[in-house]
């Protein structure tokens, strides 16, 4: 198995300063907009843009909720693996609101689509955007693609892409692995 | 996650520690889903399930049902009431024809202990068994833990006094089951008539006076006088039992410490309880029954992932 370092941790930083700073552009003082990480390893990057946008930007009352799709994917049984779920934290109500989808890697385009459905549970939002660290170009199932995205990468079908963060990881760091 | 270790749930004997956490923590995913605006998951869309019904029931049975669509699950209900079982066909003849419309999951209330055992031997579906006689009520149990580890945070450790017919219920042995697993220590109270006469070899605590029982515990799970069950008197008059074995506010007041009061309903009010006590602050009664959901929601959803394409 061998592995190759896409982004550092410096690179990493840069890159999401650059996404928090398109969020103001079309966001401006989020009033109407919320942030909702996917579970389980887009939760890590949604707070992290959160925390950049109010630290260093400082933007103040950010929204922010976790959904799990487990329960709303299309391979339920389908697999050889039970499915893992995890919690879902969304503490106010999204109808008419701006939603910001945070994910680290965007392949196949299927969560996206369940997390579409999920959202559905907690009301009728205004509008949904896509915000993606590593968008695996030429992958899509289903016609979905970012709004915002950190590095698009050609991935092959055998290599992964793993997105490390710090708070569970050691490191920030993106690796192109070779199954 | 991993999975269960059964591909049906026939009662708490047959589950390990692993199973009951791996449901619990499935709930609790499920009790954040029916909290929601709209309180329904596609999961199982492709998944039918029979709720087959031998013996009268209400409140679990909408609650299995209330499980299944909110996991999008197609239902078909049968009671046999309404059906051919009356005109003598055999439970294998009427669970096959039920499945020979591609029914994936059965969830079977029967009068006969051992109904659901006996099934699953003979049948492919996943079976769940909603209550066998006075056998088991693995549902029940789980959401009466469930339940527990709510309002105490922990079952570990616990006492846990079981109060009434003991003798017809199997809620009670599912529960024994159920708690001990967890590490509970469990008591059953009630008169002797109505106390199975080899129940301490499971392990449990007998006693048949109640403020003794109630001063012991944590919990007190009371459980109604199944009066349709008794072919004989098993004690003089409701009255005498009531006031022997009834839980009153004034009885809970005299108590040193504040303990919780369950109930798997119907209740009899006035009978095993009164009225202040079943409404009191003590009693998890109604948490027990939104709790039933989700745990119904949790089962029915691990066993139908192991149920391949």
């Amino acid at each position: 198995m061998s592995q190759k370092v896409l982004l550092n941790a410096k690179e990493v930083n840069i890159i999401l300063h650059r996404l928090a700073c398109q969020l103001i552009e079309k966001h401006n003082d989020f009033s109407n907009t919320v942030l909702i990480g996917l579970q389980p390893r887009g939760v890590f990057l949604a707070n992290r843009i959160a925390k950049i946008l109010e630290e260093d930007y400082n933007v103040k009352n950010i929204q922010l909720g976790q959904l799990d799709i487990t329960f709303f994917r299309d391979d339920f049984r389908r697999g050889d693996k039970p499915l893992e779920a995890n919690s879902t934290k969304i503490n106010f109500l999204v109808e008419d609101k701006n939603i910001v989808f945070v994910d680290d890697v965007l392949y196949t385009g299927r969560s996206i689509r369940a997390a579409l459905t999920a959202i559905q549970s907690f009301g009728r939002p205004n509008e949904i955007e896509l915000l993606t660290l590593i968008d695996r170009r030429f992958s899509r199932h289903l016609p979905i693609q970012p709004d915002y995205k950190g590095r698009q990468v050609d991935v092959i079908n055998n290599e992964k892409v793993k997105v490390n963060w710090k708070e569970q990881d050691l490191e920030d760091s993106v690796y192109l692995i070779e199954k | 996650m991993s999975e269960l270790s059964v591909n049906h749930l026939l009662g708490i004997k047959y589950l390990n520690e692993q199973d009951i956490q791996l449901i619990f923590e499935t709930a609790d995913h499920f009790k954040e889903v029916i909290n929601r605006p709209i309180k329904k998951v596609p999961s199982l869309r492709d998944i039918t399930i029979a709720n087959l019904f031998f013996e009268n029931s209400t409140r679990t049975k909408l609650s299995f049902e209330l499980a299944e669509k909110r996991l999008s699950a197609d239902v078909i209900n049968f009671s046999s009431a309404q059906s051919s079982v009356k005109k003598g066909e055999t439970l294998i003849d009427t669970v096959n024809n039920i499945l020979s419309m591609k029914v994936d999951m059965v969830v079977m209330r029967h009068p006969n202990p051992g109904a659901g055992v006996f099934l699953s031997k003979h049948i492919k579906a996943s079976i769940v068994n909603a209550g066998d006689g006075a056998h088991e009520h693995p549902t029940q149990a789980l959401l009466d833990s469930y339940s527990i580890r709510e309002k105490l945070g922990d079952v570990s450790g616990k006492k846990v006094v079981i109060v009434g017919d003991i003798l017809h219920s199997r809620v009670a042995l599912s529960n024994i089951f159920a708690l001990q697993l967890q590490g509970a220590e469990v008591m059953v109270c009630g008169p002797k008539t109505l106390i199975p006469k080899y129940i301490h070899e499971l392990g449990v605590k007998v006693e048949t006076n109640l403020t003794k029982a109630l001063n012991w515990c944590d919990v007190a799970n009371m459980l109604r006088v199944q009066n349709e069950r008794m072919d004989i008197s098993y004690f003089p008059s409701t009255r005498e039992y009531s006031q022997q074995f009834g839980v009153t506010k004034d009885l809970l007041d005299s108590l040193d410490k504040e303990i919780t009061i369950m109930h798997p309903g119907p209740i009899n009010r006035g009978v095993e309880i009164t009225s202040d006590v079943a409404d009191s602050k003590q009693s998890i009664i109604l948490d027990q029954v939104q709790n039933g959901v989700a745990i119904r929601m949790a089962v029915i959803y691990l066993l139908a992932s192991k149920i391949k394409q």
